[in-house]
């Protein structure tokens, strides 16, 4: 392959990538978690917290953002929720309710 | 029966099960999410709608980027500024939203600019004075917001988010506008002119931002059992008319309709007929300004290439970069 045609394949190359999607975390306030707030796309990281600002946090939404690129997150599959979270459901001695306590006792 | 024509069979069965549990998710207002299992006519129908919706936002900021640099006034300049720039961040949220549904940013963007997509045709009327910012917001605005308050209810979870962000930006939006409204109605006599003027070309194209009427309209009611719809168009545009003509008195400004009438039996204003020819006309791409929109966002697309590929020639450098000093 010659140098000119390389450079036109790395050209073609760099031409098809495209900016990657980001999921933007942000904490309205001191005390409060990070909540996911939406996603955009952006070349990199530094990009993606000023385009996060700019889209999410216009009205003063926000005190911190996190940004995070969405092919790192692995999430749960809905379709196996059955065996991920029906084995809380049965365990209701994991509540205070479950246990009784004779009407004398207070604050406990 | 063959074991392969059994388990097709089967999972016919299993999906018309699945679709009814579907259904009756969406009854109980349970909210649909991206990775939820979908019937593929909810997915089509959303991700239409909701990049419609996104295109929308978009191409809405051309009718009004072209009075930034001559707004009247400081006061006025910033206004207008925030407010496109909400409209570019009502387009980021929605098509955010529409890419949790399997399409791609780049797709949507290929659909808009080759006309396979629509965007709502009321951005293709031109805006040839200012008191065309006054009118926007408080017509077109206005429409909008009755348009998308019902779908911060709506099914999908993405959607319903994005649009109880984009409606709670969205009333200043019609504030600004009736307030360059009032300015200029109590102006000089060639500003309430201008005003008049310009609800008198924004009042039918507003009316027509509802959407067809019940009798034409195709999707209604599939949309209804989904939640994208919670009232009929006729319902919505009634409901605008209602509540805009009291405002345009305020104004001391005249509907543009011989026909308009409070009917105090119905306890609503009686209206005259829409003219829907020009509606499928703009819709079909045969407005005013259907060309140029597209020629301006087309434009600024591809201008932008240089651009886009830089800032990602540039994060991979500096990834390699960062590589080689670990090493």
């Amino acid at each position: 392959m010659s140098e000119l045609q390389l450079r036109f394949q790395i050209q073609i190359q760099i031409h098809m990538k495209k900016w990657p999607l980001w999921e933007v975390f942000v904490r309205s306030k001191n005390g409060l978690e990070h909540r996911h707030f939406g996603s955009l796309h952006a070349a990199d990281a530094d990009m993606a917290l000023e385009n996060a600002r700019d889209v999410y946090t216009r009205r003063n939404e926000g005190v911190s953002i996190w940004v995070v690129e969405s092919k790192n997150i692995t999430a749960s599959n809905p379709e196996h929720n059955g065996e991920m979270f029906e084995p809380a459901q049965d365990k209701v001695y994991r509540h205070p309710t479950f246990y009784d306590l004779p009407d004398e006792v207070k604050h406990m | 029966m063959s074991p392969e024509r059994k388990a097709t069979i089967m999972s016919e069965e299993q999906i018309n099960n699945l679709e009814k549990q579907f259904e009756e998710r969406i009854a109980r207002d349970e909210k649909i999410e991206p990775k939820d299992w979908m019937p593929e006519k909810y997915r089509k129908t959303h991700i239409r709608q909701m990049s419609q919706h996104a295109h929308s936002e978009i191409v809405g900021m051309l009718p009004e980027g072209n009075w930034i640099t001559r707004a009247p006034s400081l006061r006025r300049k910033v206004a207008l500024l925030a407010k496109v720039q909400d409209e570019a961040g009502h387009g980021l949220y929605l098509y955010s939203a529409t890419e949790t549904l399997g399409i791609s940013r780049d797709e949507m963007y290929e659909q808009l600019h080759t006309g396979k997509a629509k965007y709502s045709s009321i951005f293709n009327y031109p805006t040839i004075t200012w008191a065309d910012m006054g009118a926007i917001g408080w017509l077109v605005d206005g429409a909008a917001i009755i348009n998308q308050v019902p779908l911060c209810n709506t099914s999908y979870g993405p959607y319903a988010r994005a649009m109880i962000r984009v409606c709670k930006e969205e009333s200043f939006h019609q504030r600004q506008g009736f307030e360059i409204m009032l300015k200029l109605s109590n102006g000089t006599p060639e500003q309430k002119e201008m005003a008049q003027d310009a609800l008198n070309r924004w009042w039918w194209p507003a009316l027509m931002m509802l959407g067809p009427t019940d009798a034409e309209s195709v999707h209604t009611e599939q949309s209804m059992k989904w939640k994208l719809k919670r009232k009929s168009n006729d319902d919505l545009r009634q409901q605008f008319i209602d509540q805009t003509v009291p405002q345009a008195d305020i104004l001391g400004l005249t509907i543009p309709d011989p026909d308009l009438k409070w009917n105090e039996e119905r306890g609503s204003y009686d209206f005259g007929e829409i003219n829907w020819d020009e509606f499928w006309q703009v819709v079909k791409g045969h407005g005013p300004c259907n060309k140029e929109r597209m020629k301006a966002r087309v434009g600024a697309w591809e201008r932008g290439e240089w651009v886009r590929d830089a800032a990602m020639a540039y994060a991979e450098k500096s990834q390699e970069r960062k590589k080689k000093q670990v090493v």
